[in-house]
């Protein structure tokens, strides 16, 4: 897949009516796309909409990634050109429909022009014009010319779903064939002629800088070209991989640790529960008929409280870190694949003190994302290592340097209470979220008066009704770590604090949790839908064996409706296998059915392994995990039987890519719990917390 | 100087003999669809197979390879089960990402090549070592299990 030319300069002979479609005279039709694929389908899902309007086979649409640019490629519902937050489709529904409706209108007064005939006894086919009552066609490469001269309408209709041909039908991903057959191109692919291969160590301890370096052992290394020092690094440059390996493993490196060389997870965690005993920033506050929320507590029959935690964790994408870098007087170019193509242009820019547009960035699949391809951070050290440099360089990390320098899911400290009426039903609710923030770092202008709206998203606006709310936000940041996006970003955190104590008060209120749920989700028909669903598929109710249970979550985030059903087997010595989980969702209209159920498939497993396993620990300032070998991840013989259940809809696409990862967590730990008796209040599972005696 | 069977041709190349099999595919013969992700045998992304074996290339030194064929991703397909694993990835739409695949295909024809019938058992241990981090096992498994019900197709040139 080709990088396009930067769209202020479309080939000559090229129909281009809006930044997003080049249609040539050969009829090639071409969707500059300005989202990227990480394995959520944009690629199949994005030309669907496209070829929907434009009346072209989808197999004939071709792909080219869009150039930097957040005038012409902002994502509408983030504000610049980024992938994230499970927007690709909801953000391009329209535009992308309306860029193919105007080019095929264009198309079409072309073929009426060239006939004269009325435009309206015209209709597009198959990427052709058809004149209805001669039957006379022409093809769209034969009218681009003409189509060029014309002016692009203002106003188009866009179809009716009922009249939709591809759209909500399951198409086949475009990009399958060449990641079954090794074609298909990671940036780590990248071969440009003369490049060196660079791998790198940063400062172990967060905030340290290099004190000093010998590399004399590493120079002897067969393959080594240079040691390159950075204000916080060394990187070793050679001819390959494995010389550039041997090279930074025999240096000798001196590290000033700085600050945080005492740090330790206890520390954090100390000061995160200190932090969460004053009040925060308010996110949400109802006390319509009852009054002072305090007042309300203490007239309750009976009062729940419960504080949750979730850990730092690392994205792990199976492809590495890895940026190439060619810097040169005049100019820059960067091989890589980013979810924020425009950041990762500034910072090169920035960097080599080269004008913005001196740079360009050829954008790749990507081996997965997670959130972890939103930061730049490993394309600004590419770009610092390729300014010492006098040829194209590559660097990669190890896995060991990717889950020791990630940007981390923040650490999130949740205080819990609830008050229940004679009946066991809520009558006042709060929840105080304590973490870093993610926006007032990587979007300061979304960071308003102290709130982060993402640390509180799932749990200020929730689909229960309940009287009296008040959910806060208290920031506190731990010294050194820098937290990011992580998928289901603050829903995951969020869901699984709330799903967990709501069935805290129904085990209190002694009533079944989907009861339970039902009776509080009068005002939120989407979600009791997806909830009775999911219910019934996964035969709530049926008895099952010793130690196994079920568990239960609702959610409403990204704009879709989800329920999920786990079921778990927890063994005596405390080890717990998800064997099922039984997910009924409702995002509105479908662009791509199957990719909704993959999407639901693998975010899922995503968030099991975050529930079950996932964890990176602070010691002596420096993250204490390494690889796969202890930073575990769910495999194949450890993963349960999904079952995805889409509710038909005529409302407006929801998000998929993170829904399913957000919405596990809660139903394995309320699943636990119906298994053992024993409440999972801190995540991951330990499995010593759970063995019966 | 060694020379590697890769995909039928012979390729020598000039590398120490420590060197893992997985550089020398990447950075110096230039076969990129064998993929690293771990270094240390642990995620399966870098898997070949050697004498029609699955074997994790990020911890084979060329020298342990010698005379012995490998065949890399950008082959498999030559193969009656590599063929049918690729044609049940793409009924099944399996990949995501995409990146694990190489290694979870290269894994998969090995054990259909020697069990042409596996069991959930005979799957969980052939691929239990190959990581997906997009979750794309429940549709391994059922791509699997088609592959080893479709038919063989003759093998058509290279």
């Amino acid at each position: 897949m080709r990088n396009a030319e930067a769209a202020e300069t479309p080939t000559a002979n090229t129909f281009a009516p809006n930044a997003f479609i080049r249609i040539d005279r050969q009829g090639r039709v071409t969707l500059v796309v300005h989202q990227v694929e990480m394995g959520q389908g944009t690629y199949t899902s994005l030309p669907m909409l496209l070829a929907e309007e434009l009346e072209v086979d989808l197999a004939h649409v071709h792909l080219e990634y869009a150039p930097p640019d957040d005038k012409l490629y902002a994502n509408p519902l983030i504000g610049f050109q980024v992938t994230g937050g499970s927007t690709s489709v909801r953000g391009a529904w329209e535009p992308l429909r309306r860029a193919g409706a105007a080019a095929r209108i264009m198309l079409m007064s072309a073929a009426a022009q060239t006939w004269k005939v009325d435009a309206g006894s015209c209709r597009a086919e198959k990427g052709e014009v058809i004149h209805v009552p001669t039957g006379r066609k022409l093809n769209y490469g034969a009218l681009v010319d003409k189509a060029a001269t014309l002016p692009v309408p203002d106003q188009v209709t866009l179809k009716e779903p009922k009249d939709f041909k591809l759209i909500g039908t399951p198409a086949k991903r475009l990009d399958s064939h060449d990641k079954v057959n090794g074609k298909a191109q990671f940036s780590i692919d990248v071969k440009v002629p003369g490049m060196k291969i660079a791998t790198v160590a940063a400062c172990p301890v967060f905030g340290g800088k290099l004190a000093g370096v010998d590399e004399a052992k590493a120079k002897a290394v067969k393959g080594v070209h240079r040691v390159v020092r950075l204000d916080d690094a060394v990187a070793v440059v050679a001819d390959h991989m494995w010389a550039a390996k041997q090279g930074l493993a025999a240096l000798d490196i001196r590290w000033d640790e700085g600050p945080n060389a005492k740090l330790s997870t206890a520390d954090i965690v100390q000061q995160l529960e200190a932090a969460s005993q004053k009040p925060g920033v308010v996110a949400r506050k109802e006390s319509p008929a009852q009054g002072d929320m305090a007042k309300v507590m203490a007239g309750a029959a009976q009062k729940v409280e419960a504080i949750y935690q979730v850990p730092f964790l690392a994205h792990a994408t199976m492809e590495p870190m890895n940026c190439t870098v060619h810097v040169r007087k005049d100019g820059c170019d960067v091989w890589v694949g980013t979810q924020v193509a425009t950041r990762a242009q500034a910072t090169a820019a920035q960097v080599t003190g080269l004008p913005t547009e001196k740079v360009r960035v050829h954008n790749h699949l990507l081996g997965g994302g997670f959130g972890r391809r939103l930061e730049v951070d490993f394309i600004t050290q590419a770009v610092q290592i390729a300014k010492q440099v006098d040829a194209p360089v590559k660097v990669i990390w190890s896995r060991e340097e990717d889950i020791q320098h990630d940007i981390y899911r923040p650490y999130y400290y949740d205080r819990l209470a609830a008050g229940l009426d004679g009946q066991g039903m809520p009558i006042a609710w709060s929840h105080r979220v304590t973490a870093s923030s993610i926006l007032a770092r990587w979007a300061p202008p979304a960071f308003k008066d102290g709130l982060d709206a993402d640390a509180v998203e799932g749990a200020a606006e929730l689909p229960y009704a309940l009287p009296n709310v008040l959910v806060d936000y208290v920031r506190q940041e731990p010294p050194g770590i820098v937290t990011g996006w992580w998928r289901g970003v603050g829903p995951t955190h969020n869901i699984f604090v709330v799903e967990s104590f709501i069935d805290e008060l129904a085990a209190a209120a002694h009533k079944d949790p989907v009861e339970y749920r039902r009776a509080l989700l009068g005002k939120s028909p989407r979600a009791r839908a997806v909830l009775d669903l999911a219910t019934e598929k996964a035969a709530w109710g049926q008895p099952l064996p010793e130690g196994h249970g079920r568990g239960v979550s609702v959610q409403h985030a990204f704009g879709s409706y989800l329920a999920q059903v786990a079921e778990v087997a927890v063994s005596k010595e405390g080890e717990v296998r998800v064997q099922r989980v039984v997910c009924a969702v409702d995002c509105g209209m479908t662009v791509n059915p199957d990719t909704v159920k993959a999407q639901m498939e693998g975010g899922i497993i995503f968030g099991i392994t975050a529930a079950l396993f996932g964890e990176i620990t602070i010691k002596d300032g420096r993250v204490e995990q390494h690889n796969f070998n202890d930073y575990r991840i769910l495999r194949i013989n450890e993963a349960p039987v999904v079952e995805v259940y889409l509710v038909k809809s005529t409302e407006s696409p929801g998000g998929i890519g993170e829904p399913g990862t957000s919405a596990i967590a809660p139903a394995v730990t309320n699943a636990i719990f119906a298994a053992t008796g024993k409440r999972v209040r801190k995540l991951p599972v330990k499995p010593d917390q759970l063995h019966s005696a | 100087m060694v020379t590697l069977k890769i995909n039928g041709e012979d390729h020598t190349v000039d590398v120490s003999p420590d060197m893992p099999l997985l550089w020398v595919l990447r950075d110096v013969v230039g076969l990129t669809g064998t993929k690293f992700g771990c270094g240390m045998a642990l995620c399966g992304a870098c898997t070949v197979h050697v004498d029609g074996m699955p074997t994790r290339s990020c911890v084979t030194p060329v020298s342990a390879v010698g005379e012995k064929k490998i065949t890399t991703i950008e082959a498999i397909g030559e193969t009656p089960s590599g063929k049918k694993v690729q044609r049940a990835w793409l009924d099944l739409e399996v990949v995501q990402c995409g990146y694990c695949q190489s290694g979870q295909i290269m894994s998969a024809s090995a054990l259909l090549a020697s069990h042409p019938n596996p069991t959930d058992a005979d799957i969980d241990a052939a691929m239990a070592g190959n990581l997906c981090r997009c979750g794309t096992y429940p549709r391994i498994r059922a791509a699997i299990k088609q592959a080893a019900q479709s038919e063989s197709t003759p093998i058509k040139g290279a």
